[in-house]
C-alpha cells in the first residue's frame, strides 16, 4: 500500500513563495499528474516528495511512513528525470542495473531484473551500449527501465517525455501507461501537456502560481473546471467565457440569449467549451475572423458582442471570414463563474 | 577567402610560432645529442649513461615523483570537491590556494629553505618551544630523509594548485541530475564520488595528471635550494653537464632521455584514463 500524503506543504526560495500550503493524497497505485505552466511549482512539489528538495513547512508520508526527514534512498521511491540523467560513463545494463548494485544485490538478480525490464521497455538489444550511442528516445526508455529495474513503491517523473518529438512523445504516452499500470506503482508524473496529463492520469492536479486548483479526473476537470484558470488551460482551444447579466430567478442573458443558471445576485461569467457549439436557427450571432481548416474539424474565431469566441465545426462546412455565423450550445455544456472569486458556480 | 581554407589559414600563426620556438630548438638538441665529428653516434648517450651519477639521479627523480604526485592527486580531488560544494566564498578560497602557482619554482625553494635552514624558521620554534636545546641541521648529507621530505613538502605545496584548477573546471562540468539520480537510486557521498565523479572526470584526470607528472620529472630549482647535491635529480645533472661540464652534448641526450620518460608516461595515463567510445558527457 502506497498510498502519499501530502500535508501542508509550502516552500520558500527566499523570499518567493514557490508553493503554498499544498495538501494532496494520492491513492495506492494511483496515476497522478501534476499539470500546470511552467514556474507553477510541479516540479518543485515533486523534487520535495523525492527528497532532493526540502519542503520549508509541511510533512510528507509515504505508504503510512513520515519521510521528509529521510534521505531519497529511504522513501521507497524512484524517478526518471527530464534530461534523463542516464550515467554516460556506465553501458545500458549497468545504468539499469545501478541502484540494484547500490542495494548489493546478488549478480544474478541484478541480471534477471535488468532483463526483464529491458524486455518491458524493449531495449534488450541495447544493453552493451554507452549513452552516447543512443537517441533521445532510447535514453528515455533506459531512464524508465533504471526506475522499474528498483521495482519502487512510487514512481515519480518529471516531464519525461517533454524532450521527446511528437510522434515519439504519443508513442512513449500510451507505452509508459501501459507499462506503468502492469507494474501496480503508485504513479506522480509532472507534465505542462494537457493532452499527456487528460491521456494518461488517473487523477489530474492543476496547479497554479504554487496552488493546487484542482485535483480530479481527467474527464472531470475537462467538463466541469473548478476555477476560470482551468477552463481556460484545459482544452485546446480553452473555453469560451462572456458575460452574464441576472434576469431575475435564475435566468441569465449572455450575448442577447436567455439561459437557466444558478440563483445568485451577482453578476456571473458564463462559458462554453468550442466543440460544444453547433449551428443552428437560433443562437448567438457570431461574425467569423478567422478560419482555420484542421483537417478532422474546423475551427472559426468569431466575435460575439465584441468578445473573442472560438468554435470548432464540421470540417464539411464552408466558412469566409465575415461570414455571420448562428452557433447554439450543447444543452448542458454550459458552465459559471464569478467574477470575483474566479470560482466556478454550480 | 575560400571556406576550405581559413581554417589552415587561422592556425598559421601557432603553427609558425610552435615551429620556431619548439620544434627548431628541439632539432638543435636532437642533432647535438645524436651527433658527432663523426656523424650520427650515441656516444652521448653512452657517457650520460654509464656516468655513476645516473642511477641515483633517476632513482631519486622517480622517487620523488612517486611519493609527490599520488598526493598531490588526492589533495587536489579533495580540495576541488570542498571548493565545490561550497555556497559561498568559493572564489576566494580558489585564489588564495592557487597563489603558490604564481611563485616562481627556485622562490618557493628559497621560502622552504627559510624554513628548514639551521637558523630557520623551525629550528627557532623547536628552540624556543624547548623541544631542542640547540639548532640542528636539518638538511645535511647526514639526514637525507629530512631533505627528501622537505622537498617534498616545498613541492606539494608548490604545485598541487595547477592539478586543482583542472580538476575544479572538470566537476563543474558534471551535470547536477546525476548526482540526483544517484541520491535517489542509493548511492552514498562515497560511492557518489567513486561511481559518479571519478569516472566523469577522467578527461580533466587525464591532463592533470600528464601536467603534473612531466612537471615532476622536470623537478630542478626546488631541489637545488633544499638539497643541493645531497640529491641529485635529472634536471639538476643536465645543468651540471651543460654549464659545469660544458658538454653540451651529454646535457641535450640526458634531456632526450628525460623527454622520452615523459612521453613514456603521457602515454601510460593517456591509456589508462581513456573514455571508451560514446561514453562522454
Amino acid at each position: 500500500m502506497a498510498e502519499i500524503r501530502i500535508k501542508n506543504v509550502a516552500k520558500n526560495f527566499g523570499s518567493y513563495q514557490a508553493l503554498h500550503d499544498i495538501n494532496l493524497t494520492i491513492a495506492d497505485q494511483e496515476f497522478m499528474v501534476l499539470l500546470g505552466a511552467s514556474g507553477c511549482g510541479k516540479s518543485t512539489l515533486l523534487r520535495i516528495i523525492a527528497g532532493l528538495e526540502t519542503a520549508t513547512t509541511g510533512e510528507v508520508w509515504i505508504s503510512g511512513r513520515r519521510v521528509d526527514h529521510l534521505s531519497p534512498k529511504d522513501r521507497g521511491i524512484s524517478m526518471v528525470f527530464q534530461n534523463y540523467a542516464v550515467f554516460p560513463h556506465l553501458t545500458v545494463f549497468e545504468n539499469i542495473g545501478f541502484g540494484l548494485r547500490m542495494q548489493k544485490l546478488p549478480d544474478d538478480e541484478v541480471k534477471r531484473r535488468v532483463e526483464r525490464t529491458a524486455g518491458l521497455m524493449h531495449i534488450e538489444q541495447l544493453l552493451k551500449r554507452y549513452s552516447g550511442e543512443l537517441s533521445g528516445g532510447q535514453r528515455q526508455r533506459v531512464a524508465v527501465a533504471r526506475a522499474l529495474a528498483m521495482e519502487p513503491d512510487v514512481i515519480l517523473m518529471d516531464e519525461p517525455l517533454s524532450n521527446l518529438d511528437a510522434l515519439l512523445r504519443m508513442e512513449m504516452r500510451a507505452e509508459l501507461k501501459g507499462v506503468l499500470a502492469e507494474s501496480r506503482t503508485t504513479a506522480i508524473y509532472v507534465t505542462h501537456d494537457q493532452v499527456e496529463a487528460m491521456s494518461m492520469a488517473d487523477r489530474i492536479s492543476v496547479m497554479h502560481q504554487g496552488k493546487i486548483v484542482q485535483a480530479a479526473s481527467p474527464i472531470e476537470v475537462y467538463r466541469d473546471p473548478a476555477a476560470e484558470f482551468v477552463a481556460s488551460f484545459i482544452g485546446n482551444p480553452p473555453m469560451n467565457f462572456l458575460p452574464a447579466e441576472a434576469a431575475g430567478s435564475g435566468r441569465w442573458t449572455v450575448a442577447g440569449q436567455s439561459f437557466e443558471g444558478p440563483a445568485n445576485g451577482k453578476d456571473l461569467k458564463w462559458a462554453i467549451r468550442p466543440e460544444d457549439l453547433r449551428i443552428a436557427d437560433q443562437g448567438f450571432g457570431a461574425r467569423a475572423k478567422v478560419v482555420e481548416p484542421l483537417g478532422a474539424h474546423l475551427l472559426v474565431t468569431c466575435d460575439v458582442e465584441g468578445h473573442q469566441f472560438r468554435a470548432v465545426l464540421d470540417s464539411e462546412l464552408s466558412v469566409k471570414p465575415g461570414d455571420v455565423l448562428t452557433l447554439a450550445p450543447q444543452e448542458g455544456r454550459g458552465r459559471w463563474f464569478d467574477p470575483e472569486t474566479t470560482l466556478s458556480v454550480a | 577567402m575560400e571556406a576550405r581554407l581559413l581554417p589552415y589559414f587561422l592556425i598559421l600563426p601557432v603553427t609558425l610560432f610552435l615551429c620556431l620556438f619548439f620544434l627548431y630548438p628541439f632539432a638543435l638538441v636532437a642533432q647535438q645529442a645524436f651527433g658527432t665529428e663523426n656523424g650520427f653516434s650515441l656516444d652521448n648517450f653512452r657517457e650520460v649513461v654509464t656516468y655513476w651519477k645516473f642511477p641515483i639521479s633517476m632513482k631519486n627523480t622517480f622517487l620523488l615523483a612517486a611519493a609527490v604526485v599520488p598526493i598531490q592527486l588526492a589533495l587536489s580531488l579533495l580540495m576541488a570537491t570542498m571548493v565545490t560544494k561550497m555556497q559561498k566564498g568559493r572564489d576566494l578560497v580558489l585564489y588564495i590556494w592557487t597563489i603558490p602557482l604564481g611563485i616562481s619554482d627556485l622562490a618557493a625553494g628559497i621560502i622552504w629553505l627559510a624554513i628548514f635552514e639551521q637558523s630557520g624558521f623551525l629550528n627557532s620554534m623547536m628552540v624556543g618551544l624547548g623541544v631542542t636545546e640547540q639548532p640542528m641541521s636539518l638538511l645535511s648529507y647526514q639526514t637525507p630523509w629530512v631533505v627528501f621530505l622537505a622537498i617534498m613538502l616545498a613541492e606539494i605545496w608548490r604545485a598541487t594548485a595547477i592539478m586543482l584548477v583542472i580538476l575544479v573546471a572538470g566537476i563543474g562540468l558534471i551535470p547536477k541530475e546525476y548526482y540526483e539520480a544517484a541520491d535517489v537510486f542509493g548511492a552514498s557521498r562515497w560511492k557518489q564520488f567513486t561511481r559518479i565523479t571519478l569516472p566523469l572526470l577522467r578527461p580533466s584526470l587525464q591532463t592533470a595528471l600528464v601536467l603534473r607528472v612531466i612537471l615532476a620529472f622536470e623537478v630542478f630549482a626546488v631541489v637545488a635550494a633544499l638539497g643541493g647535491t645531497i640529491f641529485p635529480v635529472l634536471m639538476g645533472e643536465i645543468y651540471a653537464y651543460q654549464f659545469d661540464l660544458q658538454n653540451g652534448g651529454a646535457a641535450a641526450a640526458l634531456a632526450i632521455i628525460v623527454l622520452i620518460i615523459s612521453i613514456v608516461f603521457t602515454l601510460i595515463i593517456i591509456r589508462a584514463l581513456r573514455v571508451p567510445k560514446g561514453a562522454t558527457i
